[in-house]
């Protein structure tokens, strides 16, 4: 039993590692899902093209392709990134693609008369956004972005094939030093599960406190 | 590094051989997702809570995962009990299973959508539990989820790469032996990038036209 106890921190320590790969991944996504979904609503044809061209690309080649390609191509081109940075770039850029469609959806689906209302005010375009548009449609994001954040998770196991040592890596490990393959694989599974359930609870929780007072109010 | 059109050439046969077992595992990996999708819906629709809340339990769980480290359990733990798979063979069972609690809930979605009265009317017509699932319920629920389906399966395309990590060798294997072999990395992992965009900006506009013929399920 004792020599579980120091696998299982073999498999703790992969843990941390999913952890950091999934926050700073996120961190990526959230920036790229406002950049690329703002772009595409942008009154210039170029920024809407660029933001279209980067959503397509990157929804359209598979997260393991991108991972591979920032790993093993982008060194060719004098780029070398660590194992965790190709991770975090790869998982923060192919998530925050998804991102930038429900940005632009939640945007969209904000009522005519709440643009006319700015107007009225006489809000610019920024100051209506800032105030009136994006509080409104950024609760409607949080649940798909909640679902986007678990899919992140998924996809960093991912990196365990570029030699990464997150959680599946160290299983693994565990798997080639013991031989037995129910135990590593079963834990992490579990730990998986966890850590997906942790995000959604959290968004569902971050999803009342910014509704709070708000009942009625939204059709 | 340059690009080498000499070297694409020679190397593109064998990846045409990974893509036959790509869209095979694609296609398999489909039906399965299908089938299976429906049986967990209607499993998870029971009045017997000792039924629906262990395969919402189960799908809930399988969806919180990743399906490469299911890929792992199916590929390397169920030989430990007997049940020796083929890489293949485990590779589509995965992907079916994975996205198969993904087309529960579109199915889920789509069988909510039938009108009460549709149920009401079944059985004052005194048809079987059967009978209305098979004449009534799905006819009506089935084309309205084409789209939303089409989707999943596009997004388990995309997923197929991973199953190289259980040494089925399909595009992505073969692009990375290729690579590895002649460490040259830049062609292959390109062109297997390429790929899938290309068949990814195909199905996107498929899919438009599948919404046209069949409407959107979130609009009903």
């Amino acid at each position: 039993m004792g020599q579980w106890a120091g696998y299982l921190q073999l498999i703790l320590e992969g843990a941390l590692v999913t952890i950091k790969l999934t926050l700073l991944g996120s961190v990526l996504a959230l920036i790229m899902a406002f950049v690329a979904g703002l772009g595409r609503i942008s009154r210039f044809w170029a920024v809407r093209a660029l933001a279209t061209a980067y959503i397509e690309f990157f929804r359209g080649t598979s997260i393991f392709v991108q991972l591979f390609w920032a790993y093993f191509v982008l060194p060719l081109f004098g780029f070398s990134l660590t194992p965790l940075q190709a991770g975090v770039l790869a998982l923060g850029l192919n998530v925050g693609a998804y991102g930038a469609e429900v940005v632009r959806g939640a945007i969209r689906s904000i009522g005519k008369e709440q643009y006319e209302a700015c107007i009225a005010l006489n809000f610019n375009r920024w100051q209506s956004l800032r105030h009136i548009i994006l509080p409104q449609a950024f609760v409607l994001m949080l649940p798909t972005f909640g679902n986007n954040a678990i899919e992140l998770l998924k996809a960093s196991a991912v990196v365990s094939l570029i030699s990464l040592s997150d959680m599946t890596f160290q299983a693994q490990v565990v798997r080639a030093q013991t031989g037995s393959t129910l135990m590593p694989f079963l834990t992490i599974l579990v730990l998986y599960f966890l850590m997906s359930s942790v995000i959604s609870y959290s968004i569902r929780g971050l999803e009342r406190y910014l509704t709070r007072g708000l009942d009625g109010v939204r059709s | 590094m340059e690009w080498d059109w000499a070297f694409v050439v020679e190397i593109l046969p064998t990846l045409i051989e990974g893509v036959k077992i790509t869209i095979l595992a694609t296609l398999l990996g489909s039906v399965l997702a299908a089938i299976l999708g429906l049986g967990l819906a209607i499993l998870r629709r029971s009045k017997n809570t000792l039924v629906s809340k262990p395969v919402g339990f189960l799908a809930d769980f399988i969806r919180g995962t990743p399906l490469l480290v299911q890929l792992y359990f199916i590929f390397y733990v169920l030989p430990d009990a007997g049940i020796t798979l083929s890489p293949l063979v485990a590779g589509v069972i995965g992907l079916g299973l994975h996205y198969g609690t993904y087309t529960a809930e579109v199915y889920r979605g789509g069988i909510d959508n039938v009108a009460r009265g549709q149920w009401e009317a079944a059985r004052a017509c005194n048809l079987s539990v059967f009978q209305t699932w098979t004449r009534i319920i799905l006819p009506q629920a089935l084309p309205p989820m084409i789209p939303a389906l089409a989707n999943y399966f596009i997004a388990m395309f995309k997923e197929t790469p991973l199953l190289s990590a259980i040494t089925v060798l399909e595009l992505m294997n073969q692009a990375r032996s290729i690579a590895n072999y002649n460490y040259r990395y830049i062609e292959p992992i390109t062109l297997v990038g390429a790929f899938f965009l290309v068949i990814s900006l195909v199905s996107v506009i498929a899919l438009r036209w599948l919404e046209r013929r069949y409407g959107k399920i979130e609009e009903r």
